[in-house]
């Protein structure tokens, strides 16, 4: 059979097992295949790396203000509710902070109120801001469905929502002790979105 | 207690795959013969645990069993039995045990088999196959047990995603999986070659069959989840050169080009050390891709439920894996035996060219692929890499390509006398020049279609002039019979292959010349398109299994004569809070009459629809393809195995 195509082989057979080394070209080469890995696979490392600081997110369009200061928020308390204003300050107090902006008029805001109220309950600090909204349909509200928020300021004419770039009620950020956008969530919160992707980054933050 | 069950099992697999890699290997290096020999019960072994473990999981599914996790968050008892059997291998979790499951097989098939292996050799191939086997069982347990309970039941599941019921994708996976995982078989060789330091003809010969078999699963399985994205996503494509489909035609491309590498290795013991690395890459390919799917570093239809712990695990196994044998590659492969020379007018010059040209379309689709995660990564910036990138760069490379696959066949090995195959492939020049003469006066612009449907009668004439040449059809057409009898199937299989893919090439120029209509119609009113009436006769509610939905009813005419009626739908899955389109799709042997239905607004329905000259080609074009693997893979050469090398060294010595 063709085993015996070796004895026929052209001169440079010469470089077979114990004979003359292959040429330096060729044992060169042959370490390119690994050298082209160790490449891809170092940034893919740095891929699953970022995912989890949230500097790499291959979903979506990420907020342009995470792993930025987030704008401060100047703004007064919402008069006749018995949850106090905050200013620019508590923003940054040392530990990760929520900061939910919601509406009484929004729909999916009551969907997504059992989970701050469980959040709170687990001693995470919320902070609301209260959408365009009527001080006392926001306090109506909070009567009827609990109040998971340590301190509430009112955007009546929607100015902070603007510098955040909010994309619509509800709308949820996660600040690190030192008032670094961390996340960003659009839409209610669910319980999926909970502990699939706050509940890992509350532990980092904490 | 049954998934209990089916947890420890996998256990016990992942504790057999661990001796399977170990005790086998060691034997070879050492010439134990009674160490070797435990490779094959090992390997059955391991087929029975996983085996068992996979029976314990589709039986979760089928009782619905409510305190298991994947079934709470995959399955629901509303759900058909195919569909809670196919949610099984339909999520993450599932879907490792069926790729564990497969490979178990494949290691079970070698050991059975292979008794024509040399035995180091068998037993090396073992072992490899039971360190890979071994890396994506801890990978199931350390991350991913599909048997985790919760506790208190839950009432009901949470229903499969609606997408994914469908009897294309029930399928979908396991076939591709098959392709995957044959590819860790030829992977498997490459390395235990690399240990031996010795690739001759009878490696060639045995790693040709894996390799074949894994590539006409792969075609078959990529062709399904093409068709399967046609009629059930709606979008009115075939392939979108999403990042997740071109993962699965990286290990294609590799694949195709090993088993064209292998013919030279068995015929004319060269490309020995190209083939190894062929192998190694597209076992590499088959990983990365599993990488990208499931550690959610890209955003896809196809991606799975992503988690980056899971991605660091899988990422650690490709660096074992993929960065191991690269070690052992750039280490072992200079002392491999060098090769003889040959005229690059040959039948290994023209395999040479095809490995050279499917080697840089991979390239091209791995640079595209990972290119926007990359500048995502290094320059934070969000690019897409989309389809006029591929159209670009795939196609010119596919055009020599296709020009020499019709030729390739044609020409003897060692040196071949170009003007006599030129002479032979005459027709089939002449029926591709008129094909793209004929199309471009037709349709004029663009070019590409014409081209297509040139391309497409000249490899499938030219498959048809290789047999007839084989046979001698023309010259002594009353011994054709006998002589097509007696004609080799892996020849048959070559022809056939290349015939399948002209005639995949003729349904994507058809695609080429497809036209589309989004209209907003009223019930009674009509559209024209690609010269059919299409008239909208009313929308009802419908309601299924675990869905309700709006269905329309579209009649279709030709020249006043009724063609169909389509009813295409919007379906509404309640539990898992989505919509699916349905579209409906009226197949003739020459086009695809396709409407798929939008929104409905204040009485007028959004109606999409296609028309699609010759689109059921492409998918039968692949499964032709698919067919002339089988049958290269019934060869008696396969089934007979190769020479035994002690004869192959007696020559030798």
């Amino acid at each position: 059979m063709s085993g015996t195509g070796l004895e026929k082989a052209p001169p440079d057979a010469a470089d077979e097992p114990g004979g003359v080394r292959p040429p330096l070209g060729r044992r060169v080469l042959v370490w390119a295949p690994l050298g082209l890995a160790v490449g891809g696979g170092l940034g893919f490392w740095a891929m699953l790396r970022g995912m989890r600081d949230g500097s790499y997110d291959p979903r979506g369009v990420p907020s342009a203000l995470v792993g930025k200061p987030a704008p401060a928020l100047a703004l007064p308390a919402v008069p006749g509710l018995a949850v106090p204003g905050f200013g620019p300050e508590a923003l940054a107090a040392g530990g990760p902070v929520l900061l939910n902006f919601w509406a009484s008029w929004c729909v999916p805001c009551v969907v997504e109120h059992p989970q701050l109220v469980a959040l709170q309950r687990r001693g995470v600090r919320l902070l609301g801001v209260n959408y365009k909204d009527k001080p006392a349909d926001a306090a109506r509200f909070l009567a009827q469905h609990g109040n998971p928020f340590a301190g509430m300021v009112a955007d009546t004419d929607g100015r902070a929502g603007i510098e955040y770039g909010l994309y619509g009620v509800p709308e949820t950020y996660l600040l690190d002790g030192r008032g670094t956008v961390r996340w960003r969530w659009a839409g209610p919160l669910m319980p999926d979105t909970l502990s699939a992707e706050l509940e890992p980054l509350l532990r980092r933050y904490a | 207690m049954i998934p209990e069950l089916g947890h420890f099992a996998l256990a016990l697999a992942l504790a057999l795959s661990l001796v399977q890699a170990v005790l086998p290997l060691w034997g070879a290096q050492r010439g134990d013969a009674r160490l070797m020999a435990a490779g094959p019960g090992l390997a059955a072994g391991v087929l029975l645990s996983v085996g068992s473990a996979f029976g314990a999981l589709l039986w979760a599914f089928a009782e619905n069993d409510t305190t298991v996790s994947n079934v709470v968050q995959n399955s629901h008892s509303a759900k058909p039995m195919l569909y809670k059997l196919a949610g099984a291998w339909g999520n993450h979790e599932g879907s490792m045990v069926l790729w564990v499951l497969i490979l178990a097989l494949c290691g079970a098939a070698v050991a059975g088999f292979g008794r024509g292996l040399p035995g180091a050799l068998r037993a090396r191939v073992l072992a490899v196959l039971g360190m890979i086997g071994a890396g994506f069982l801890a990978f199931i347990l350390v991350t991913s047990n599909p048997f985790n309970r919760v506790w208190p039941p839950a009432v009901d599941g949470q229903g499969l995603n609606p997408v994914l019921q469908d009897p294309g994708l029930a399928f979908h996976p396991p076939l591709l999986y098959l392709g995957y995982v044959g590819t860790a078989v030829t992977f498997a060789f490459a390395i235990a070659a690399l240990i031996e330091g010795r690739v001759d003809a009878a490696w060639g010969r045995w790693v040709r069959p894996w390799a074949l078999a894994s590539w006409s699963f792969l075609t078959l399985g990529i062709a399904l989840g093409s068709w399967w994205a046609y009629y059930e996503l709606g979008w009115g494509g075939y392939w979108f050169w999403d990042p997740v489909e071109n993962a699965s035609l990286l290990p294609w491309l590799a694949g195709c080009a090993l088993l064209h590498s292998a013919i030279v290795v068995e015929k004319r013991e060269a490309l020995k050390t190209w083939s190894v690395l062929l192998a190694i890459l597209a076992f590499s390919m088959s990983l990365l891709g599993t990488f990208l799917v499931r550690s959610g570093v890209l955003n896809s239809v196809h991606a799975f439920a992503n988690d980056p712990e899971r991605g660091v695990f899988i990422l650690a196994l490709l660096g074992l894996t993929v960065g191991g044998a690269f070690v052992l590659f750039a280490w072992r492969a200079p002392s491999l035996s060098p090769t003889g020379l040959f005229a690059p007018i040959s039948r290994e010059g023209a395999l040479v060219l095809n490995n050279l040209l499917l080697c840089t379309i991979a390239a091209v689709v791995l640079a595209g692929t990972l290119y926007p995660m990359f500048a995502d990564l290094m320059l934070k910036a969000k690019i897409s890499v989309g389809p006029p990138f591929y159209q670009a760069t795939v196609f010119p490379l596919a055009l020599p390509l296709i020009l020499a696959m019709a030729a390739g066949p044609l020409m003897a090995w060692k040196r071949a006398r170009p003007w006599p195959v030129l002479q032979r492939l005459w027709w089939a020049g002449l029926v591709a020049l008129g094909a793209i003469v004929t199309v471009w006066l037709v349709r004029g612009e663009p070019i590409l279609p014409a081209l297509g449907f040139g391309a497409a009668a000249w490899l499938i004439v030219g498959a048809l002039t290789d047999v007839s040449e084989r046979i001698a059809l023309f010259s002594r057409p009353r011994a054709a019979l006998a002589r097509a009898r007696g004609l080799p199937r892996s020849a048959w299989g070559g022809a056939v292959s290349h015939a399948g893919f002209g005639i995949t090439l003729l349904g994507m120029a058809g695609m080429g010349l497809a036209s589309e209509r989004l209209a907003a119609v009223r019930p009674g009113e009509s559209v024209s398109l690609g010269g059919y009436e299409w008239k909208l006769e009313g929308v009802r509610d419908v309601v299924g299994p675990n869905w309700a939905g709006r269905r329309a009813t579209v009649t279709v005419t030709h020249n006043g004569a009724p063609v169909t009626v389509l009813e295409p739908e919007k379906r509404n899955f309640p539990l898992a809070r989505q919509s699916t389109t349905e579209a409906a799709i009226h197949t003739t042997v020459a086009s695809d009459l396709y409407a798929v239905m939008g929104d409905e607004e204040n009485g007028t329905a959004t109606l999409r629809l296609h028309y699609n000259p010759l689109a059921p080609w492409i998918w039968l074009g692949g499964a032709i393809m698919a067919l002339g693997g089988g049958l290269s893979l019934s060869d008696r050469r396969a089934r007979v195995g190769a020479p035994s090398r002690r004869a192959a060294a007696g020559a030798k010595a």
